[in-house]
């Protein structure tokens, strides 16, 4: 439960009141972690929160893209670098990105959702020959909110990942689709049954993509959402973050919809 | 080392002081019978009884000098397994400190068999996947006297649990308390509670002490103040998420948290962060929480679960069907204290039968 002290080696300030902090231990080397993972991140004398990894930096730091909506967060989004802040981790499982080799891929990130999953479609990038048709599906508030542009971009040129993007509300530059998310999936082509999906935003977003995935056929089990509950130690000792019988620290974030369907469907599980 | 039966307990309680131990046994403190310190077996409450109901607790007088004639009060081990608060860490400028934690020599005198379930669960949770090492050292300072219940109070219901009377395993020294004449059968249950015992005048115990004994424990089984049937729980409680006894139960729930804090297996955790005057030294502590309170779930400024009934809905659950799920047991050892000390006299065991 103690963090070590990591220092802020870079900030980067994102779209939509994001940021992302490129962070490295004052003393020793970065552990390793799998994509979906996440940090508990400690602002000091304000809190502590979980955070999933968003990358690894060139220098092997850590990279972590917050969003300013709480205490801890608006702190860590003014960190400067050069600033100490207390880490541990990493925590949690993680996306199974390898046992999507041969299939087609379809990620759908909704908002900072998409955060998480640039370790997955940087990870499918690195092995691009190894799977079928890639897509990325990405809802976002307006065009200015949208993260990550200029990846977006490169996945889309260099790596053939098809890559579509829609907005809640458009500005008069916006010339594409507006509308949930779930629209999209009518524009991408996958094989349903060979098919699987990472998915990671608000949870009725989640909930949306996956029915809607399942609906056209893609097994419950290949449909991996990252969930999201109040977390204090992210070692299963709190009881914050519990989903039925699920410690989500421990048992998640990742779960599959097969498990998380007849949870998430329960009000106020 | 075999039973051996004593006509006090104050050379027991001198050979654990004399060792070391801090001794924590049951007084009379706020008209309830309380853990604290001892320092005699004349500070034992003798002669004291208890009548429990739902949402009631009041002590009564014995017509004998028993001193273990009660049943489980307000305090379990928890206190010393699970530390109401305790400092985590501290930050200065660039380091962060770890806190020692304090892992006291207490010697629980009179843990009753439910409550030896609870410290058993309670392992489960914080020496399973990421053990906490402060809590394994706190385990290790504890010497467990247990005591086989002679008179379960009007809401236990350890039987049902398979939890007790009778203690059976995760003592250091169990006591049986024997009248006529008026004795103590104590038998080690560990290498340091044998250890104990040689420094304690006795004779060996005989055929009638372990027959007397066992009467006791056969006795105290059959006067279980309540029951409940587990059979298939794990399955039909979650199951049964949208049953409107939810609504009913809900309507009487305070969201007070007693039974929680009362509980002896419920382990939830928060953590408070403070700063010194100066603002250089930032200091972590963690310390009970409950998943009645709103701000447990809450999740970007609104809480997971909203609702009284949600968050009943979640602690009985929990504590009956889904702590197999994630620890392999059940989480209720039948000690009824959350049916006594609920201010409302919710009881568990009738929720339960309703929704089944």
């Amino acid at each position: 439960m103690t963090p070590a002290p990591y220092r802020v080696r870079s900030r980067r300030p994102d779209r939509a009141d994001t940021v992302t902090l490129t962070l490295e231990p004052v003393r020793g080397r970065c552990p390793a972690f799998l994509p979906g993972q996440f940090n508990m991140i400690y602002a000091r004398g304000v809190g502590e929160i979980p955070i999933s990894l968003s990358g690894r930096a060139r220098s092997g730091a850590l990279m972590h893209t917050i969003r300013a909506v709480g205490a801890v967060s608006h702190v860590l989004c003014d960190a400067r670098p050069g600033d100490v802040v207390g880490l541990r981790g990493p925590y949690g499982t993680a996306w199974d990105v390898p046992a999507a080799a041969g299939l087609d891929v379809v990620v759908a990130a909704g908002g900072l959702g998409l955060a998480p999953l640039r370790t997955v479609l940087r990870e499918l990038a690195a092995h691009r020959s190894r799977y079928g048709r890639i897509s990325l599906i990405v809802g976002t508030r307006t065009p200015m909110t949208l993260l990550y542009p200029r990846e977006l971009a490169r996945w889309r040129k260099s790596h053939d990942v098809d890559v579509q993007v829609i907005v809640d509300h458009p500005d008069h530059a916006w010339q594409g689709p507006v509308g949930p998310v779930t629209r999209l999936i009518d524009r991408i082509v996958f094989q349903p049954r060979r098919t699987a999906a990472f998915v990671c935003g608000p949870e009725v977003m989640m909930r949306a993509v996956a029915d809607n995935l399942v609906r056209r056929g893609v097994p419950a089990a290949r449909v991996a959402l990252s969930l999201e509950r109040n977390m204090k130690c992210g070692v299963g000792r709190c009881g914050h973050c519990q989903l039925g019988p699920l410690l989500l620290c421990l048992d998640g974030p990742v779960v599959d919809y097969q498990r998380a369907a007849r949870l998430l469907a329960v009000r106020e599980l | 080392m075999d039973a051996l039966v004593t006509p006090s307990l104050e050379p027991l309680i001198e050979a654990l002081r004399s060792v070391g131990y801090t001794v924590v046994g049951p007084t009379v403190k706020d008209g309830a019978v309380r853990m604290a310190e001892i320092w005699s077996a004349e500070e034992l409450p003798a002669g004291v009884g208890d009548a429990q109901e739902p949402g009631g607790y009041r002590l009564t007088e014995r017509d004998d000098d028993m001193v273990f004639g009660f049943a489980a009060g307000p305090d379990s081990a928890k206190r010393y397994t699970q530390p109401p608060r305790q400092t985590l860490f501290r930050m200065r400028d660039q380091e962060i400190e770890e806190v020692e934690p304090e892992a006291p020599r207490v010697a629980l005198l009179g843990v009753r068999a439910c409550d030896l379930a609870a410290i058993a669960v309670q392992d489960r949770v914080f020496l399973g996947r990421h053990p906490d090492s402060a809590y394994r050292r706190r385990r290790e300072a504890l010497f467990l006297v247990a005591v086989n219940c002679a008179v379960p109070g009007g809401t236990c219901f350890c039987a049902s649990m398979g939890t007790g009377p009778k203690a059976t395993a995760g003592f250091d020294l169990a006591i049986t308390e024997l009248a006529a004449p008026h004795r103590f059968l104590i038998e080690p249950g560990s290498e340091r509670g044998a250890q104990i015992l040689t420094a304690i005048p006795h004779r060996a115990a005989e055929e009638d002490d372990l027959a007397a004994a066992q009467e006791v424990s056969r006795t105290a089984a059959t006067r279980m103040g309540r029951q409940v049937d587990t059979t298939g729980i794990q399955d039909w409680l979650p199951a049964a998420h949208d049953h409107p006894r939810w609504t009913d139960v809900a309507s009487r729930c305070l969201s007070c948290t007693n039974c929680t804090m009362a509980c002896p297996t419920c382990f939830c955790s928060t953590v408070e962060d403070i700063t010194d005057l100066s603002g250089d030294v930032a200091e972590r502590s963690e310390r009970w929480d409950s998943c009645f309170t709103l701000d447990f779930t809450e999740l970007g400024g609104t809480p997971v679960r909203g609702s009284a009934l949600a968050r009943y809905r979640q602690w009985l659950t929990h504590k009956f069907a889904t702590w197999y799920d994630q620890f392999g047991v059940s989480g209720c050892v039948g000690c009824g204290r959350c049916i006594t000390w609920c201010p409302t006299g919710i009881d568990v065991t009738e929720e339960l039968s309703c929704i089944r």
